[in-house]
């Protein structure tokens, strides 16, 4: 029988890409589906009562939910191609250990950045590069956080790569001068073939945070 | 290399915890499941601790594990570290990719939702604010209920006929839960409201890798008051 993939997923989501890119690295056909946030579909309230968000992948009909268990059940099912995970339980363990970091430590104030102004925003860059530094210490001169391969942490932290540049914007900053390793790595990150097809232009994004920052009266 | 009392250095286990903390008694659970021989070793200041600061520079906090000379931190992580490297004793976590995901998640929730639920009762400044974060902490306790009559399949624990990570991540919160339920009178784990919970909490307390490591109620009691001056402990 056919494996029946769908994703359910909004585009502008970094969590979203993760699911995407994990997926491409695997080669999964799947099913994309674009879910409105300010109307999420029954199928999603269904699949996510609990939290209600994207991204969840569902495969033959079971759900998966939130971005890094996507990624992590995507490596586990589809494990011939394009390992994503270590193998080795101290690296997984510093694996999952920075992905906390970030989706604690970067997700606070990048979420900041762009949607405020003023001391708010000044601080929540502060925050943010500060976090950045701490990663870019982390990655040492490895081309990856996965060591030679584009792995776990990468995955993760492409989902805010995409967002770099609309960041910069929104709060006139330049990451790259501030964090010039992690840039390098990001631009590789951003090459590669299942991140391309799964993120979209940066100025398609920065045109919705412009969007919503209008209709907070930001 | 060395011997540490007797064993070889790149094995030896220590943990860094301090004895109220509901997620170091995850990673002593979790060590005695497997049965790791391990040194405890008590940190009664984590701010000032100069093995803290040492071993997790990035939060400060406990349990950290030092298994040889590498540091694993986040009780979580711990959790799954201990799961993956010793494998004789029995799995944490299942095999089936899928319920590995489900379990992953209820830990997430556990700690994003429920842990943050007792915190949100246990500082409430004013009723009001207690009312809120009760309501929320028994939708959580509904929530769990559910959970554990699906993963449990009429067996004994969330992991089946044994404890697995959903059974350590929920019931190292039971604790905090007793102690919420003693200074406002509302009882969170109910035979009534929560049948399934209520008998697992008695099973989870009775298990041989869970008992000798669980505090006394009455010191976590005592704990409470002088840690948290807020009108709920008076």
């Amino acid at each position: 029988m056919a494996d029946e993939v769908i994703l359910l997923d909004y585009w502008a989501s970094p969590f979203g890409m993760r699911a995407r890119i994990a997926l491409r690295e695997k080669g999964v056909k799947f099913e994309c589906r674009e879910e409105n946030l300010r109307d999420k579909s029954p199928l999603l309230l269904q699949m996510n009562p609990v939290n209600k968000k994207i991204p969840v992948l569902i495969h033959n009909g079971k759900p998966v939910c939130e971005s890094m268990n996507v990624v992590q059940y995507i490596d586990e099912v589809w494990s011939g191609k394009n390992s994503i995970f270590p193998s080795d339980p101290y690296q997984r363990a510093q694996a999952r250990f920075w992905i906390d970091f970030i989706d604690t430590k970067v997700y606070e104030p990048a979420d900041k950045i762009w949607s405020t102004t003023g001391e708010v925003q000044e601080t929540a860059k502060k925050d943010f590069i500060e976090a950045l530094k701490i990663l870019e210490a982390e990655l040492g001169d490895k081309p990856y956080f996965g060591g030679d391969n584009f792995g776990f942490v990468d995955i993760a932290m492409t989902g805010y790569y995409s967002w770099f540049e609309p960041f910069e914007k929104c709060a006139n900053f330049s990451i790259e001068s501030e964090c010039p390793t992690l840039m390098a790595s990001a631009k590789r990150c951003l090459q590669r073939e299942s991140v391309v097809n799964s993120i979209p232009n940066p100025d398609e994004l920065f045109a919705l945070a412009l969007k919503l920052r209008k209709e907070y009266g930001v | 290399m060395g011997l540490i009392n007797g064993v070889n250095n790149d094995e030896y286990v220590r943990l860094l915890g301090a004895w109220p903390s509901p997620f170091v008694l995850r990673t002593r659970i979790a060590l005695n499941l497997k049965r790791v021989p391990y040194e405890y070793l008590e940190e009664e200041d984590t701010l000032n601790s100069e093995s803290v600061l040492n071993y997790n520079p990035v939060h400060k906090q406990i349990p950290i594990l030092i298994h040889g000379n590498k540091p694993i931190r986040e009780s979580l992580n711990i959790v799954m570290y201990v799961d993956e490297t010793w494998l004789s004793g029995p799995p944490i976590l299942p095999s089936d990719p899928f319920d590995r995901a489900v379990a992953r998640f209820w830990d997430v929730y556990i700690d994003e939702h429920c842990f943050t639920s007792i915190n949100g009762v246990a500082v409430a400044k004013d009723e009001e604010e207690r009312k809120m974060a009760i309501a929320k902490l028994e939708q959580c306790m509904a929530l769990l209920e559910e959970t554990f009559q699906e993963c449990s399949k009429g067996r004994g624990f969330f992991g089946g006929d044994n404890i697995g990570f959903i059974d350590i991540g929920f019931g190292s919160m039971l604790g905090p839960l007793k102690v919420l339920e003693k200074f406002s009178g509302v009882k969170f784990i109910h035979p009534e409201n929560t049948p399934g919970l209520f008998n697992w909490a008695d099973r989870f307390y009775a298990h041989e890798a869970v008992k000798p490591v669980m505090p006394d109620t009455e010191k976590l009691v005592e704990f409470a008051r002088l840690k948290f001056n807020t009108s709920i402990f008076k």
